[in-house]
């Protein structure tokens, strides 16, 4: 695990592979709690959180029992299953251990047991079958990538509500039509690939 | 082969997981947040916000942080306070529950400029032909743009004017922010009289126009002796803070458009129609 690669990681999940606005994953999340800044930033440190130990735990799975018993077929459930036990692991834990973490992340955490994001990135680390500190990385700057999105997209939208837009294109419209310009936006990162 | 192998595989740990979960449970319990629980039991429960908290839980647990918000619970009302107040032993709260008062109370008893018979909607009335379908220019239109906002109900039409159910209305101000002419406003909950109009217009223009509203005489600042009412504009305005609620005021009113509430708690209540 060089430095380099963890560049190459980290621009290719933040930037270039942006799970919400190139791949389109957590789209669900991503316009439903972008209202305000201080919401977003909650969900996505729970996003964090989760897509970085949902990989780790996934990755155990799919090479022990999965890989081993040759049931690639049941990833999706298998995934979907650990995720959310793991989910609710973890909220009983931190209300326990941790409880101004617990206040911080709030509904946000039990929330994101299925968010298609988090599957999204375990399932891509076992299309890529990468090493077990790789994946934990990818999954980490993916969250990272969730984060940026979707903080940009808050304060966009906290400047729309100071906006004169037309009736038909007020609330869920003008979010989308924002939210695909940003995307095209990232769109241009795609050329970074040549570089590294 | 491979169907008992997945079977297995997905069965075994689901079963693990779920007994990691259950035994999760059992270590990382949490017993009752301090006492919130106790109070969140004396609150309503119906989350309705208007404490201005997320729900009556993130309320409860304001209040174990700063015990004199106990009398912000809008619904529970004085009850609830002092309920609260005990339980935390905090001193009494002044209650400081607000309701929604239509300031106007014209209604019939308001001239007509013209028969308005557009859409059925206050602010439709206001775009066409001027400020209102009435000749008084601040009075309610009576159209009930407010009586559809309203989420509880609390506003009725009583005779051409809106008036609201003090009893069910929580201030959410809705129909404050819907009224095309500004008139209501928030006045406490156990304001005994209050003066339901708005008009600035002197006295001889409103009487052309209005049977009830108020023409400015100051016969009620004469007589209030804790000097809680004032014309200012020529209208008739109360200062709660100094107000006892003794009555005085309604008393001589020559329009009787102070009502006493200790008498007679709105006398055009529209509850009394419904139920």
């Amino acid at each position: 695990m060089t430095l380099q690669s963890i560049v190459t990681i980290s621009l290719g999940a933040i930037l270039i592979e942006n799970f919400v606005l190139v791949r389109f994953l957590g789209i669900c999340p991503f316009l439903g709690a972008s209202k305000r800044p201080d919401t977003a930033f909650g969900m996505s440190m729970a996003v964090v959180f989760v897509m970085t130990a949902a990989s780790a735990v996934t990755w155990l799975v799919d090479r022990f029992l999965l890989r081993a018993l040759s049931l690639e077929y049941m990833r999706t459930v298998a995934f979907i299953l650990v995720i959310a036990a793991l989910v609710q692991f973890a909220e009983m834990f931190i209300k326990k251990y941790l409880p101004a973490l617990h206040s911080a992340l709030g509904i946000y955490l039990p929330l994101i047991t299925t968010n298609c994001a988090v599957l999204g990135v375990t399932v891509l680390n076992s299309d890529h079958a990468s090493g077990f500190i790789e994946s934990v990385f990818f999954a980490f700057f993916a969250g990272c990538g969730f984060t940026l999105a979707i903080m940009l997209f808050a304060s966009v939208r906290q400047r729309l509500e100071y906006c004169d837009i037309p009736a038909p294109f007020e609330g869920l419209p003008i979010a989308l039509v924002t939210a695909s310009l940003i995307s095209m936006a990232f769109s241009g990162f795609s050329g970074l690939q040549l570089l590294i | 082969m491979d169907i008992l192998y997945s079977v297995l595989a997905l069965g075994g740990m689901g079963i693990v997981l779920g007994l990691l979960l259950a035994l999760a449970s059992r270590v990382f319990a949490v017993r009752g947040t301090r006492g919130s629980d106790a109070i969140l039991e004396l609150l309503p429960q119906t989350d309705c916000g208007a404490c201005g908290f997320p729900g009556c839980a993130a309320f409860a647990n304001e209040l174990l942080r700063s015990p004199a918000l106990a009398g912000e619970c809008a619904i529970g009302g004085a009850a609830v306070a002092e309920k609260l107040s005990a339980l935390l032993g905090a001193p009494q709260a002044k209650n400081t529950r607000q309701t929604a008062l239509v300031r106007c109370s014209g209604g019939l008893r308001a001239k007509n400029r013209y028969q308005y018979e557009g859409l059925s909607d206050c602010s439709a009335a206001t775009r066409i032909g001027g400020a209102s379908p009435k000749e008084c220019p601040y009075g309610c239109i009576g159209l009930g743009t407010c009586v559809s906002v309203c989420p509880r109900g609390a506003i009725g039409l009583v005779e051409g004017v809106a008036v609201v159910d003090h009893e069910r209305c929580v201030c959410c101000m809705k129909c404050a922010r819907a009224c095309p002419k500004g008139i209501i406003t928030a006045v406490p909950y156990y304001a005994d009289v209050n003066v339901a109009c708005s008009s600035l217009q002197k006295g001889a223009a409103l009487r052309r126009m209005c049977d009830i509203g108020c023409l400015g005489c100051k016969v009620c600042e004469k007589t209030c002796v804790h000097k809680a009412i004032r014309v200012i504009d020529n209208l008739a305005e109360i200062d709660f803070d100094k107000c006892t609620g003794c009555g005085d005021c309604a008393e001589k009113c020559p329009r009787k458009l102070i009502v006493d509430a200790k008498l007679d708690r709105a006398p055009r209540m529209f509850t009394e129609e419904h139920s």
